[in-house]
């Protein structure tokens, strides 16, 4: 495939590559066949940092059952990280308290 | 002669779109020529290592061949990488792209050991691209568009980068077109590429088209899964017949 499936979302965080870690600006998601994995049609996932020189990514080739695997373990933690926020720290803390949390 | 020509292989620099200086691999076989030439258009990959041993391939075949990197503007790198950073840009505007390309065709023509025949050829973003370049200059005497996709587009797909269907330039075709296409394929679609060779029919285009069964895109990509060695030796042997035919002077 030639696919125009493409997303992109700004990601505020680190990724590492061989040794160094480096910030990130922006987080591509795309369906197309793979470059490197012995796959054919994958989800790639890019962090990468436009700012920086080409080299500052973090690629990921994953199947699409791999893919949502990947998705519902993330929205499992996002859940799980909500309710703790919200709930267990959120809840008769202090503010400040919160935000040092 | 020994049976293996030999070949020159170098980078240069030439003076792409709004004269941006960017890199480009040629091959050039050995001997006084004349030889035809071949400009290669890469990939979504980028100007990956298959585009520069493809460019090398030409050249064994007796063709002065030309692979400019069309990513340069994105920096420095791997250019795996290089294409991971255009990819998170939305990709090349078809417009510099034609304008990079153009820059190849001119020094295609420069060249001393040329016939004065130059084939245009890419595959997958790049076959989309050929065609493409194929469509607006009058320059290019053949062309090998390999599995295209969105050469057919939908109007939610246009952007600024790609602002016309390349299906709807097909009349402004200036010279023979080849297409390699694999009916597993889903991007292009086997109803894709018949919609394709229908406009082509509807103006009148001098074409070929050859559809694979048992292979899907990227049927030429050795280093991947997706390579399938009968379908792809047929058809580097459809392209170069092709080229030999229209390239010939």
């Amino acid at each position: 495939m030639c696919t125009s499936i493409i997303e992109i979302a700004a990601a505020e965080g680190m990724a590492k590559r061989g040794d160094e870690w480096f910030p990130l600006s922006t987080a591509v998601v795309a369906y197309d066949h793979a470059r490197h994995a012995p796959l054919g049609d994958v989800i790639t996932l890019d962090f990468i940092n436009a700012d920086l020189e080409p080299g500052a990514r973090a690629g990921i080739e994953l199947t699409l059952e791999s893919a949502k695997e990947l998705r519902a373990a993330l929205d499992r933690a996002i859940a799980a990280a909500e309710f703790e926020g919200a709930e267990v720290r959120g809840k008769g803390a202090v503010p400040g308290l919160v935000r040092a949390a | 002669m020994s049976f293996y020509r030999g070949m020159t292989c170098e980078n240069v620099t030439i003076n792409g779109d709004k004269g941006t200086p960017i890199t480009a691999y040629v091959a050039k076989p050995s001997g006084p020529g004349p030889f035809p030439g071949v400009v290669l258009v890469h990939h979504l990959p980028g100007w990956s290592e298959f585009y520069i041993e493809t460019t090398r391939r030409f050249a064994h075949h007796g063709y002065l061949a030309i692979c400019a990197n069309l990513y340069e503007r994105a920096g420095e790198g791997n250019p795996d990488d290089v294409a991971a950073k255009v990819r998170a840009d939305g990709g090349i505007p078809d417009a510099q792209m034609v304008g990079d390309t153009e820059a190849a065709v001119k020094w295609m023509r420069a060249q001393p050991g040329h016939n004065g025949k130059v084939g245009v050829f890419g595959s997958c973003s790049g076959g989309r691209h050929a065609f493409i370049y194929a469509c607006q200059k009058k320059d290019v005497d053949a062309c090998a568009e390999l599995w295209g996709g969105r050469v057919v587009m939908g109007k939610e797909e246009l952007n600024a980068k790609t602002p016309v269907a390349p299906i709807d330039m097909t009349k402004d075709l200036c010279c023979p077109l080849i297409g390699i296409f694999g009916n597993d394929d889903r991007a292009p679609s086997p109803e894709q590429v018949n919609q394709h060779e229908a406009e082509l029919k509807k103006h009148g285009k001098t074409h070929e088209f050859y559809r694979y069964d048992g292979a899907g895109h990227g049927i030429w990509y050795w280093h991947r899964p997706l390579y399938r060695v009968e379908q792809a030796m047929d058809g580097w042997s459809k392209v170069l017949a092709f080229f030999g035919k229209h390239l010939a002077k």
